[in-house]
């Protein structure tokens, strides 16, 4: 598990950097993204600080756990995160209010009081801990799926589109049955056929969100296909395959990043339905709502941990919206003409 | 008209087909039906338990074709899961529940009341809300109520449909006392009162993006060029969107409209089972639950085939009310 998300720090890391070069190079992206800076500075230094979290949380590796352990966490893998917050020292206690220096587990003294800036859980788990563990979870959600769900609506969107008849029609039929049915009913349907895991959860909204993709890259695909340059570059007996990857791929990455931007949200949110169902991921902030949502009727009233989870995947969300609207008025043609 | 009418029900219907066969690979070959028994019955129910309770579901069939029909077998060759997957959706005889065994059919005819009864005044709310809202701030477009509109409208859309329910729950149930926080009475107005709270939820959580997609509807039409011919005319302002805009943006609005209408019949699942109303929506995340797949395929089943009907009584109604598309 460690060695796994490791190596996945790492090629995302190399991913970014390549990226970041890319748009660097490219004058029209680097106009876009500075553009994208000044418009939406807080929402994105926002998203950095929760890539950032997810990162920390990622890298890990085994021991250096505190003493007095027993063998079977002493070998367990901990994260940069779990070692900034030590869970493992276990202390039995229960809900703890925000700052405060006792639990409610009779009146017990906290391992860190006063320190516990949004209180503790039913079982003493440190809520800003959760919440930081949650961040890991929902840019998996959003993020991982789209990285797999993408390449591969690309390939079928954009071959659909540039060969058309046969496979065009195949394609055209697969994304007219999955989208016929109504894609909670879908998802649900996958994760429940599939069993949890974080795996299955990915790939059954991977299966939902795929369509959408694929009908935005088929319909520009075809458009382009008439294009003059596409006609001049086949005039000059480019191949097909050549065509795709130097005029028929720019030319759509731009409404590739707003779909992703947009499904990004969706799918976060589709988790937290999940989570309440009973079939989402662990330590998502969905399944962290779900536990917490009995607390208030408790009195006193234990709202922190509603509060943090809520809070997180508030604050995540309305960034990835803020970014995704802006990238939508300054890459996407369409809504530019409209004049703001 | 009656050659695009055929052609277009002929490509519904293969759709319907092409849904079922999708359904027939998530609920028969991915999952194993001995996996479907084993949840049914317990994992140490005894090999003689479990295949009773397979026979008696029907999942001891082959899965394709029904290969011992040659050597002497009584069942005929199309005596096999895929088949009968398909007959029993096509005739709407969806058998028993996978958990309880009661009539599905029995559970959909008590349930459709109920989810009914909440879905459509939460679509009827929400529908002339949202266009009144996306009109109010069209007719303001590019000042500050525009902004400020806009902005909290994307501030209730990356809240959590969860959060709302749960916060409607404690703010009016709890501390202010004004609904029930969760039930359900068929008596008229029983029922109102234990609605109002749901609806109002409901209402609420999706009306943020329906704004922000109605104005821009709005606003692109009130670019046009009929536009500017009826102000050119003499028209006020409230006029020309009141009369012309909203007229001509109702097409678009309506096409939107449509994909929801399967959610009309499946019920909201979240709202359902958070105000206990009993109705589809709490019958598929019982479903869910319990581990029901015969009844999850069936509302599966049921909600692709409204949102197919749906899609092509809006074609037909397109290609009734606009010239311009080509009945191709």
């Amino acid at each position: 598990m460690g060695f796994l998300s490791n190596t996945l720090v790492v090629l995302l890391l190399v991913g970014g950097v390549w990226l970041a070069r890319l748009v660097a190079r490219d004058r029209y992206w680097r106009e876009n993204a500075t553009q994208l800076w000044r418009r939406r500075p807080l929402a994105l230094i926002t998203l950095a600080l929760f890539l950032l979290i997810g990162v920390l949380d990622s890298v890990g590796w085994v021991g250096g756990g505190a003493s007095g352990e027993d063998d079977v966490a002493a070998l367990r893998s901990r994260t940069l995160i779990d070692r900034l917050f030590q869970p493992e020292r276990f202390t039995e206690a229960s809900y703890s209010a925000p700052l405060a220096r006792l639990s409610f587990y009779g009146g017990q003294p906290l391992k860190h009081p006063g320190k516990h800036l949004l209180g503790t859980d039913i079982l003493g788990r440190d809520v800003v801990y959760r919440a930081f563990k949650g961040v890991r979870v929902a840019l998996l959600i959003g993020g991982f799926t789209s990285l797999i769900v993408i390449p591969i609506a690309l390939l079928f969107g954009v071959f659909a589109g540039y060969f058309g008849k046969r496979i065009d029609d195949a394609v055209f039929f697969l994304m007219t049955v999955l989208a016929s049915v109504p894609s909670l009913l879908l998802l649900i349907a996958l994760v429940m056929v599939m069993g949890r895991g974080t795996l299955q959860v990915c790939i059954a909204l991977g299966i939902t969100g795929w369509v959408h993709f694929c009908r935005i890259a088929r319909g520009e695909t075809l458009k382009l296909r008439e294009a003059e340059f596409v006609d001049a570059a086949r005039a000059l007996g480019v191949s097909d395959l050549t065509i795709i990857r130097r005029h028929v791929l720019p030319n759509i990455a731009h409404l590739i990043i707003i779909t992703f931007a947009l499904s990004f949200t969706g799918l976060v949110l589709a988790e937290t339905i999940l989570s309440y169902l009973g079939i989402g991921l662990d330590g998502s902030w969905g399944q962290m709502i779900d536990q917490a949502r009995n607390e208030l009727s408790r009195t006193p009233i234990i709202w922190w941990n509603l509060a943090g989870a809520s809070v997180a995947l508030f604050v995540l969300i309305l960034a990835v919206n803020m970014i995704a609207d802006a990238l939508r008025d300054i890459i996407d043609p369409r809504t530019r003409r409209e004049g703001r | 008209m009656g050659a695009y009418l055929i052609r277009r029900v002929g490509y519904g219907l293969i759709t319907v087909l092409g849904v079922l066969f999708l359904l027939f690979v998530l609920f028969f070959a991915v999952t194993d039906p001995d996996d479907i028994a084993r949840k049914a019955v317990g994992e140490r129910a005894r090999p003689e338990v479990y295949a009773l309770w397979k026979k008696n579901h029907g999942y001891d069939r082959p899965l394709l074709l029904n290969r011992a029909y040659a050597a002497g077998d009584s069942r005929r060759y199309t005596d096999t899961l895929l088949f009968d997957h398909y007959r029993r959706m096509l005739t709407f005889d969806f058998g028993n529940s996978d958990a309880d065994d009661s009539l599905i059919a029995r559970r959909l005819k008590e349930g459709m009341g109920p989810s009914l009864s909440l879905t459509v005044p939460l679509f009827a709310f929400g529908l002339v809300l949202g266009v009144l809202l996306a009109l109010f701030v069209a007719f303001f477009r590019e000042t500050y109520i525009d902004r400020a509109v806009l902005v909290l409208c994307m501030l209730t859309m990356s809240i959590a449909g969860l959060l709302y329910i749960i916060s409607g729950q404690y703010l009016i149930g709890m501390l202010l006392k004004w609904f029930p926080i969760s039930g359900f009475a068929f008596e008229p107005y029983l029922a109102g009162r234990f609605l109002a709270l749901p609806v109002l939820v409901g209402v609420v959580s999706g009306i943020g993006a329906d704004v922000r997609l109605y104005r821009t509807i709005f606003v692109e039409e009130s670019n046009r060029d009929y536009v500017r011919t009826a102000r050119a005319k003499g028209c006020g302002e409230v006029r020309v969107m009141l009369a012309h805009v909203l007229r001509n943006a109702l097409i678009p609005i309506l096409s939107n409209i449509v994909i929801t209408i399967p959610f009309l019949f499946t019920g909201a699942l979240l709202l359902e089972s958070f105000f206990g109303i009993p109705g589809l929506g709490s019958l598929t995340v019982e479903a869910i639950q319990g581990n029901d797949f015969s009844t999850l395929r069936t509302m599966v089943y049921l909600g692709a085939l409204l949102f197919i009907a749906g899609q092509i009584l809006t074609d037909i109604s397109y290609a009734l009310a606009d010239p311009r598309v080509r009945l191709t």
